[in-house]
């Protein structure tokens, strides 16, 4: 019996990462991907991973993704880890998104209203059959519009509000600086400044099931899609030196308002109440379930009872980060064997025991 | 494109980050079991493979360290090739398999047979750092438990593994009353090493990055095993000498050789071992 004990693991480590080198690449015959094919071509999964990868970049994105293989929680994770690496330099004016440029808004609440409704790049209404043309090359160009959109679209919500039928939608008491996850720990109760930034960051899947669970039975805040938009939104800050804002660029978002149940404590009048979802790039997806779930987890705030898993903030929030999430499911591949043998050794000192005990019992 | 190559601050973090880590280290030193929540950054590696040890190692490193990681107790598992790695690259350390020779040891689920002597850290890798999560998923109400130190609930568990199966089943992960007055979670050593944190000469740093907790048992602090008076707690224990170097009273790593059930036991400490193989030391299994 000759043993030796296991060594080289580093050069095994280096030989996996050469063979997923490889294994990305693909067949050298066909040609390799380029970044602005991903960017460009790939879009909606480039989004998905500045949403959920918390940085706002699509030609990093798109390199993630490359990286990645494609797979968007893996690429999401590549962004965070250079995202907290990088300074923060500023900090953005609060975003109007209603001077956004406008590229898709509906509302499913009015047939039509100021600015009307703009169906823009939408798959809603088409047919899902493979469109096998699609294996092949075009270049398909759309018709444009005779006059360009309104330049500002009032809000649905703003607009039932100003009949006063809206819930307000006011900063808190002195306007606070909102909280950062990304620099603090999450706490409890969390305030919703910090619920919408984790659910911002959120996985849309893990979103997009609890908004389905409050939909369908396990929560009870009937929605109406008040309004959702899609387009550019300018940034700006204002440096100290100069005192004044700049635009510093423009950010494509969605944002999803959600129009829910009616609430009114007594001697006020009832009002609707609001969810609220915004998401980078073009993701009606996550940031309509973002609105469900956002409105879910505010039941306190309306001392609505909380029965229902999206309207526990510590088991939305705490469970809600595919990074966080996937690195502790995916944890279990580490060796685990110090532990394990912990427990083999406990079950054959109980077997042993419970030997001992039937042969006393026998004798 | 138009990202230029950037080079990385000395351990991987800013001297920002890193000096919001030594707060919250310093906290934790001051409070001996206490977690302190601190605000864990995203590293290169998951969460759940070592992201908080990192950051307290990244935190502490200084050009004149001699690193030591571990994994399952030997340098030589992959995650703690890994880990190394990642510092002989960020921070350029002198790195070494030597427990004694070592000023900073990160580790996952042992803690080294070697004694540890005064000056030397241990950082421990923390998956889950509340030692009451399993009887109460809540923070808030954890929070509440170790604020008023009502640790009822970990003594029933206690009680109830004895009521049922005549023993305290807990094999790693032992709980673990610190000073007197927090019940802490050693992370997934096995029992077998919680003697090992009764007044330890060594710091000894926890780091839970996913959890952002951090917390510490400074040098010469009681670090009491719950137990019962007639059930008291007892470390495991492996009947047969390591069959490589013949030690005993060292944990050891179950080595499959065929199917039909043949194995031997070895040290978990690679380093142990091979130290005591290098004297000429031997276990009854022939080696080549």
């Amino acid at each position: 019996m000759a043993y030796v004990p296991v060594k080289g693991g580093e050069a095994a480590i280096l030989n996996a990462l050469d063979l997923v080198a490889e294994e990305r690449r693909g067949d050298p015959a066909d040609p390799e991907l380029t970044l602005a094919q991903i960017r460009t071509q790939q879009a909606r999964a480039v989004d998905r991973v500045m949403a959920e990868g918390s940085l706002y970049d699509p030609d990093l994105a798109a390199l993630a993704l490359k990286q990645a293989q494609g797979d968007a929680t893996e690429a999401a994770f590549l962004l965070r880890a250079y995202r907290t690496t990088l300074e923060q330099f500023a900090r953005a004016r609060p975003l109007e998104t209603d001077r956004m440029a406008i590229r898709r808004r509906i509302s499913a609440c009015y047939k039509d209203l100021p600015g009307g409704q703009v169906l823009g790049p939408s798959v809603d209404y088409s047919h899902r059959m493979l469109d096998f043309d699609l294996a092949g090359e075009g270049a398909p160009t759309a018709p444009r519009a005779e006059a360009p959109v309104a330049a500002q679209m009032p809000r649905v919500p703003d607009l039932v509000g100003n009949e006063g039928f809206m819930e307000p939608s006011e900063p808190p008491a002195g306007d606070p600086a909102p909280g950062d996850l990304t620099r603090d720990p999450l706490a409890f109760p969390a305030p919703r400044d910090i619920r919408l930034q984790n659910l911002a960051r959120a996985d849309e899947g893990f979103l997009l099931g609890l908004a389905y669970s409050t939909q369908r039975g396990f929560g009870s805040n009937h929605p109406y899609a008040g309004e959702i938009r899609m387009g550019e939104v300018p940034v700006e800050v204002v440096p100290e030196e100069l005192g004044f804002a700049i635009e510093i660029g423009e950010v494509t978002l969605t944002e999803s308002q959600m129009i829910t149940s009616v609430k009114g404590a007594s001697g006020e009048n009832p009002k609707f109440t609001r969810g609220y979802g915004l998401a980078f790039g073009h993701c009606e997806r996550k940031a309509m379930s973002m609105a469900l779930v956002d409105r879910a987890l505010r039941a306190d705030e309306f001392a609505e009872e909380p029965r229902y898993p999206a309207q526990d903030a510590e088991f939305v929030l705490y469970h809600s980060d595919n990074v966080e999430s996937s690195g502790f499911v995916q944890h279990l591949k580490l060796p685990h064997y110090v532990d394990f043998q912990a427990e083999l050794r406990m079950l054959r000192e109980m077997r042993a025991a419970r030997r001992a005990t039937e042969q006393e019992a026998a004798e | 494109m138009t990202h230029a190559p950037r080079r990385y601050n000395f351990g991987y973090l800013d001297e920002g980050t890193k000096r919001m880590v030594r707060r919250a280290l310093l906290k934790a030193v001051a409070i001996p079991g206490y977690q302190v929540p601190f605000g864990s950054r995203e590293m290169p590696i998951p969460y759940g493979w070592g992201t908080g040890g990192m950051q307290i190692t990244a935190s502490l490193i200084t050009p004149g360290d001699r690193l030591k990681v571990i994994d399952q107790g030997a340098d030589d598992t992959t995650n703690a090739v890994n880990i190394r790695r990642f510092f002989a690259k960020v921070a350029g350390t002198a790195t070494t398999e030597a427990t004694a020779e070592a000023t900073l040891i990160q580790t996952r689920h042992r803690i080294p047979e070697t004694p540890l002597r005064e000056g030397q850290t241990l950082v421990l890798q923390v998956p889950q750092p509340e030692p009451m999560r399993r009887l109460e998923p809540r923070e808030t109400e954890c929070r509440k438990i170790h604020a008023w130190g009502e640790y009822g609930l970990m003594h029933l568990r206690l009680y109830e593994s004895v009521a049922q199966t005549g023993r305290i089943t807990i094999n790693h992960s032992y709980p673990v009353l610190v000073n007197g007055r927090y019940v802490m979670s050693p992370t997934p050593i096995p029992r077998f090493d919680n003697p090992k944190m009764e007044f330890s000469a060594a710091l000894m740093l926890f780091g839970a990055g996913r959890e952002r907790r951090i917390y510490a048992l400074p040098p010469y602090t009681s670090v009491k095993s719950l137990d019962f008076e007639d059930h008291p707690f007892t470390p495991q224990q492996f009947p047969d000498p390591c069959a490589l170097c013949g030690a005993r009273g060292v944990y050891q790593d179950e080595i499959l050789l065929d199917d039909t059930g043949a194995k031997m036991f070895v040290c978990s400490d690679s380093d142990f071992c091979a130290r005591r193989r290098a004297e000429g030391q031997t276990g009854p299994a022939p080696q080549t």
